[in-house]
C-alpha cells in the first residue's frame, strides 16, 4: 500500500526530492557529506524518472494535482511521453555527473564553497526537472528562474576570473529572456484567465486571430530562444561553457539547453498548436533560416577556437541549430529527429565535457596547445574524447549517426536537398575541429617543460566512459530511444485537431 | 540456410575481434601475440572457406542481427560476389601475417601490438562489408574499415604520417558522409528498401537523369574505389608500413570499394535498368579516364610504393569499367579482377617491402642489379607485374580477357581502346624495373653493405602470393564459378 502511495506521488517527488535535499546540502558543512547527499539525490531522481517512463509507457499520460486542487485552478503536474523522456535525460546526466563531481570539484573550487556548490547544483537540477514536469505556465516560469539563478551561481564558481563576467553576461541575457517569457505568459493570462497549459491550449483555439495572442507567442518564443541560445541570441553561451567549472559545463551543456528546446516544443506543439505556429505565425520562416545560419556559423567558428571547451560550446550552438531545424521542418520525422538528438547530444556532449574535465584535472588547462601529446599519457581520457568526437561527427555505431540519419531522412522527405547538403557539410566541419584535437593530442610532443600527466582518477574516468559506452550502445540498439522519440513526436503532432 | 552457416557468418565477424582482444592481452609478449594473430587468421580462413560449397550449391545464408533503425537491421547475406571477396581477404590475411612478422621485426617498428589489433579489426570490417545484406550494414562496416585503418596509416607517428592520415581520413570520411550517406537515404526514400536484391530495387522508382545523379553519388561516395578525382587518399596512405599497404591498400580497403561499387550496380540499380537509361554512361568514361591517367602518373613516379599506388588506382578502375560496360561477361571479368588484382598487387607490395627491409631502398632508380641479390623477391615481383599487365601465365590475363570480351560484345570501342592503351602503359612502367633489376649492373657507390635476400618470413609470404597468381591462371574454376553465379542471379 505504501509503495502504491509512493508511486502515485512520483511526479511530485521528482521535484520535491532535490528541492528538499538542496538546503540540506547547504547545512552540511563536511563537504564529503554534502557531496554524498547530492549524489544520492541524483540517483533517486534517476530512479523516479525511470519509473515515470515505465508508467507513462504502460498507462499513458500521468496527471498529478497538487494539494488535491483540481486543474485548472490548482497547479497540475503532467508527465506525458515527451516529458518523461526529457526528465530521463536530465536525471541521467545528473546521476553520472555527480559521482564525477567529487574529485573535480575538490580540484577546482575552494573547500569552503563546496556545500554551496552542491546546493546550487541540486537547485539547478530541481529547476530543470520542474520545467519539464509542470503543466502550469507560470509555474514553469518559476522553475525557469530557479534553474537560471542557480546556473549563474554555478558558473561564477569557475576558477578563472572571467567566469564572473561570463556569469554576469548570462545573468543579464537570461533575465531578459525570462522577462520576455513572463510577459508572454502574462498576456496569455489576460487573454484567457487561465495558466494551466492544457486549459490554455483549449481556450486559445477560438482566439487564433487575436493580436494579443500573436504578441504573446512572439514574446514567449524570443524569451525561450534566449535560454536555448538560438542564433543570434547565443552570445552568453560560449563564455559560460568555457569558464564554468568542468562539472558545471558537463551538466548544463547536456541538460539546460535541452530543457529549453523542450519548452519550445511544448509551447509550439502542445499549447499554441503547430498549425497556429506554422500556418498562421509562419514560424518556419523565422526558425529555419536562424537554425541554418546558426549551424553554419557556429561550426565554422568552432574550428578556430584554441580553448577546447569553447570549441565544444560553439559546437553545441550548431547542435542546437540541428534541433531547431528538425522542429521547423514541421513533420513527424523532423520532430523525431530533434527529439532523438536531444537525448543523443546530451550523451555526446556530456562525455566530451567530462573527458575535458579530466584533462583539466591533470594539467589545469584545456587549451589545445597544452593538450599536445596527451594521447599517450592519458589514454582513457583522450580515448573518450576521440569516441565522443566520432559521435559528434556522426560516424556509424554511435548515437550521432542515428541523429544525423533521421535529420537527413526528414530533410530529404521534404525534398530539400540543399539542406541535406548543409547538414552533411557541417558534420564534416565537426570532423575538422575534432580532428584538430585528435592530431594535437596524439601526434605532437608534449610542450617543453610540461609535467608528465598520468591518467585521471577512476572516479572521473568511470562516469565518462559510462557515457561513452552509452554513446555506442544507443547508437547500435536504438529501439528504446527511437521508440520514445518517435511516439512522443507522433503524439505531439497527431494530437492536434 | 542451415543455422550452421548462420553461426559461421557470425563467427567470421567475431573471430578477428576476439583475436584482437587476445592480442591486447598478450601486449608486449611478441611471440604470443603473433601466435594469436596467425591462429586467428587461420581460423577466419577456415570459417570463410567453409561457406564456399554451400554458396556454390545455391545457398544464400542470411543472418539478421539487431534492428538499428526501424525496419533496417544490421543483416548479412552471403552471395557469390561477397563470398569471392571474403575468400580473397581471408586467404591473404594469414600470408600477410607471416609477412608482417618478418617486416615489423626486421624494421624494428614501434607499437606493434596496436598494429596487429587494428589489422584484426579492419579484417572483421572487411568481412562485414563482404557479407552485408543491405546498404546500411555495408555503410556501417565501410566506415569501421576507414576508422580502424587510420591508426595503421599513421603508424609512424611523424609529420608525414599525420599529413597522409589527414588526406586519407579526410577524403574517405567526407566522400562517404557527403555523398554515400545521402545516396543511401535517397535510395531508402525512393525505393523503400535498402536490401541487396538480384535485379536491383530502383526499377519503377527513379528514372532518367535522377538515376544518373544517384549513380554519381554512389560512385564518388564510395571513395575507397579511388575513382578520379577522389583517388588522392591512396597514394597518401602509402606512408603506412608496407604490410598495411599490401593487405589493406591493395586488397581489403580498395577491394571493399570496388566490391561495393559492383554490388551497388548489380544489386541496387540492376544491370538491365542501367542499360536502358543513358544517364549512367558517364561512368564508363570516368573509369576509362582514371585507368589511363593513373597509369601515366604511375609512369612518372620514382618511388616504388607510389608507382604501385597509382597502378592500384588504375587497376581498380578496371573493375569499375568492367561493371560499367554492363555486359554480363564484363561484370564477370570485374568480379574475377577483384581476386586477380589482389594476388598480383599484394605480391608487388610484398616485394617493395622486402627491398626496403633488406636494402633500405625505396626508389626505382636505386634498383639496378638488385635481382641478383634478391632473386626470389624480384622473381615474385616479375610475376606480379605480369599479372598487372595481363599476360599469361598470370591471373590478370583472365579477368582482362573477360572485360575485353564484354567490351567487344557490346561494341564499346572506347573501352577496348582504353584496355589496350593501359596494357601498353602497364608494360611501360613495370618492364623497365624488371629489366634493370636483372640485367643492369649495380651502382658501385650505392650499396656498400652487401645485403642479401629479405628475412625468411617475407620471402615465404611473397613466394606464396606469387604462386597464387600463377595458380589462379591455371585453376580459375572457383572464382569463375562464383562470378558466373553472380551474373546468373543478376539476370
Amino acid at each position: 500500500m505504501t509503495l502504491n502511495m509512493l508511486l502515485s506521488h512520483l511526479p511530485a517527488l521528482q521535484v520535491v526530492v532535490p528541492l528538499l535535499a538542496a538546503p540540506l546540502c547547504a547545512l552540511l558543512r563536511p563537504r564529503h557529506l554534502a557531496w554524498a547527499v547530492a549524489t544520492l539525490t541524483s540517483w533517486v531522481c534517476l530512479l523516479i524518472s525511470l519509473t515515470l517512463v515505465a508508467q507513462v509507457q504502460a498507462g499513458g499520460t500521468l496527471r498529478y494535482t497538487f494539494g488535491g486542487w483540481p486543474s485548472p485552478w490548482g497547479i497540475e503536474y503532467v508527465v506525458d511521453l515527451l516529458g518523461a523522456y526529457v526528465l530521463l535525460i536530465v536525471s541521467l546526466i545528473a546521476a553520472l555527473v555527480l559521482p564525477y563531481a567529487r574529485r573535480s570539484v575538490e580540484r577546482e573550487i575552494d573547500p569552503e564553497h563546496h556545500s554551496l556548490f552542491y546546493t546550487a547544483l541540486l537547485l539547478c537540477l530541481c529547476g530543470l526537472l520542474g520545467i519539464v514536469i509542470t503543466g502550469d505556465a507560470f509555474n514553469l516560469f518559476v522553475f525557469l528562474e530557479i534553474s537560471s539563478l542557480s546556473t549563474y551561481t554555478l558558473i561564477s564558481f569557475g576558477r578563472d576570473r572571467r567566469a564572473l563576467t561570463a556569469s554576469y553576461q548570462y545573468l543579464i541575457m537570461g533575465t531578459i529572456g525570462a522577462t520576455f517569457f513572463l510577459i508572454g505568459v502574462g498576456l496569455l493570462y489576460v487573454l484567457t484567465g487561465t495558466l494551466n497549459m492544457a486549459d490554455l491550449a483549449e481556450r486559445i483555439v477560438p482566439l487564433a486571430e487575436s493580436r494579443t495572442l500573436h504578441t504573446a507567442f512572439a514574446f514567449i518564443l524570443v524569451g525561450v530562444s534566449l535560454k536555448l541560445a538560438l542564433f543570434p541570441l547565443h552570445l552568453w553561451l560560449p563564455n559560460a561553457y568555457a569558464h564554468a567549472p568542468s562539472v558545471v559545463s558537463a551538466f548544463i551543456a547536456s541538460t539546460a539547453t535541452k530543457v529549453a528546446v523542450y519548452v519550445v516544443v511544448r509551447f509550439i506543439f502542445s499549447l499554441f498548436g503547430y498549425r497556429f505556429a506554422f500556418d498562421q505565425m509562419q514560424l518556419d520562416w523565422v526558425l529555419l533560416p536562424l537554425a541554418i545560419i546558426g549551424i553554419f556559423t557556429a561550426s565554422v567558428v568552432a574550428v578556430f577556437q584554441e580553448n577546447v571547451k569553447r570549441m565544444l560550446a560553439y559546437s553545441s550552438l550548431a547542435q542546437i541549430g540541428y534541433m531547431m531545424l528538425g522542429i521547423s521542418l514541421d513533420s513527424v520525422t523532423g520532430l523525431t529527429a530533434s527529439l532523438l538528438h536531444l537525448f543523443n547530444h546530451a550523451l555526446m556532449k556530456g562525455a566530451l565535457f567530462m573527458a575535458l574535465g579530466a584533462v583539466f584535472y591533470r594539467i589545469g588547462s584545456v587549451q589545445l596547445g597544452q593538450m599536445a601529446g596527451l594521447g599517450r599519457q592519458m589514454p582513457w581520457t583522450l580515448g573518450a574524447v576521440v569516441a565522443g568526437g566520432l559521435s559528434l561527427i556522426g560516424v556509424p555505431l554511435t548515437v550521432g549517426f542515428i541523429s544525423k540519419w533521421y535529420l537527413i531522412l526528414a530533410v530529404i522527405e521534404q525534398g530539400w536537398w540543399i539542406l541535406a547538403a548543409l547538414v552533411l557539410v557541417t558534420s564534416l566541419i565537426a570532423l575538422v575541429y575534432m580532428w584538430r584535437v585528435v592530431e594535437t593530442s596524439y601526434f605532437q610532443p608534449r610542450p617543453a617543460g610540461a609535467v608528465i600527466a598520468g591518467e585521471a582518477p577512476l572516479s572521473l574516468i568511470a562516469p565518462t566512459w559510462l557515457l561513452v559506452l552509452a554513446n555506442l550502445y544507443f547508437g547500435i540498439d536504438t529501439g528504446f530511444t527511437i521508440d520514445l522519440a518517435g511516439s512522443a513526436a507522433a503524439a505531439l503532432i497527431g494530437g492536434e485537431p | 540456410m542451415t543455422p550452421d552457416s548462420q553461426e559461421t557468418i557470425l563467427l567470421a565477424l567475431l573471430v578477428p575481434l576476439v583475436g584482437a582482444c587476445g592480442m591486447a592481452l598478450a601486449w608486449k609478449r611478441a611471440n604470443l601475440r603473433e601466435t594469436v594473430t596467425l591462429f586467428t587468421s587461420g581460423l577466419l580462413l577456415l570459417l570463410v572457406w567453409s561457406l564456399v560449397p554451400g554458396v556454390l550449391a545455391g545457398d544464400r545464408p542470411e543472418l539478421r542481427l539487431i534492428e538499428m533503425l526501424p525496419g533496417l537491421a544490421i543483416s548479412f547475406k552471403v552471395e557469390p560476389l561477397g563470398m569471392l571477396f571474403a575468400c580473397v581477404a581471408s586467404l591473404l590475411w594469414p600470408i600477410n601475417s607471416i609477412y608482417s612478422i618478418g617486416y615489423m621485426r626486421g624494421n624494428r617498428e614501434s607499437r606493434q601490438t596496436l598494429f596487429y589489433i587494428c589489422f584484426a579489426i579492419a579484417l572483421s570490417a572487411a568481412i562485414g562489408v563482404a557479407f552485408a545484406g543491405n546498404l546500411l550494414t555495408l555503410f556501417v562496416f565501410y566506415e569501421v574499415l576507414t576508422l580502424s585503418t587510420y591508426p595503421l596509416v599513421t603508424h609512424k607517428g611523424n609529420d608525414s604520417a599525420r599529413q597522409g592520415g589527414r588526406v586519407y581520413l579526410g577524403i574517405l570520411i567526407s566522400t562517404s558522409i557527403l555523398l554515400l550517406l545521402p545516396a543511401i537515404v535517397w535510395t531508402l526514400v525512393a525505393a523503400g528498401t535498402l536490401d541487396f536484391t538480384p535485379g536491383g530495387v530502383l526499377r519503377g522508382h527513379l528514372e532518367g537523369p535522377l538515376l544518373g545523379l544517384l549513380l554519381f553519388l554512389f560512385m564518388f561516395g564510395i571513395g575507397k574505389a579511388a575513382l578520379m578525382p577522389v583517388h588522392r587518399w591512396l597514394p597518401a596512405a602509402m606512408v603506412a608500413p608496407t604490410p598495411v599497404s599490401a593487405l589493406l591498400h591493395a586488397v581489403a580497403v580498395v577491394k571493399a570499394g570496388v566490391f561495393s561499387i559492383v554490388k551497388v550496380i548489380v544489386y541496387i540499380f540492376g544491370i538491365d535498368l542501367l542499360q536502358e537509361v543513358s544517364s549512367g554512361d558517364w561512368l564508363l568514361y570516368v573509369a576509362g579516364f582514371t585507368i589511363i591517367v593513373a597509369s601515366v602518373i604511375a609512369l612518372r613516379q620514382d618511388n616504388l610504393k607510389r608507382r604501385l599506388a597509382y597502378s592500384t588506382v588504375s587497376q581498380l578502375s578496371y573493375v569499375i569499367l568492367g561493371a560499367a560496360i554492363l555486359a554480363p561477361i564484363s561484370v564477370l571479368g570485374a568480379a574475377i579482377h577483384i581476386a586477380a588484382h589482389a594476388f598480383g598487387k599484394i605480391t608487388l607490395f610484398f616485394a617493395a617491402g622486402a627491398i626496403y627491409t633488406a636494402a633500405h631502398k625505396t626508389e626505382i632508380s636505386q634498383l639496378r642489379g638488385i635481382g641478383r641479390r634478391m632473386p626470389w623477391t624480384m622473381l615474385a615481383f616479375s610475376i606480379g607485374a605480369l599479372s598487372m599487365i595481363g599476360v599469361p601465365p598470370a591471373a590478370g590475363f583472365i579477368s582482362k580477357w573477360y572485360i575485353l570480351s564484354g567490351a567487344l560484345q557490346t561494341e564499346q570501342l572506347l573501352a577496348v581502346l582504353v584496355i589496350i592503351a593501359s596494357t601498353l602503359l602497364n608494360a611501360a612502367y613495370f618492364v623497365p624495373i624488371i629489366y634493370s633489376a636483372f640485367f643492369l649492373r649495380e651502382d658501385v657507390g650505392l650499396t656498400g653493405d652487401g645485403h642479401g635476400e629479405a628475412p625468411l618470413p617475407i620471402v615465404i609470404a611473397l613466394t606464396m602470393t606469387a604462386g597464387l597468381t600463377i595458380l589462379m591462371f591455371f585453376m580459375p574454376e572457383l572464382p569463375l564459378a562464383l562470378a558466373q553465379q553472380l551474373i546468373l542471379t543478376a539476370k
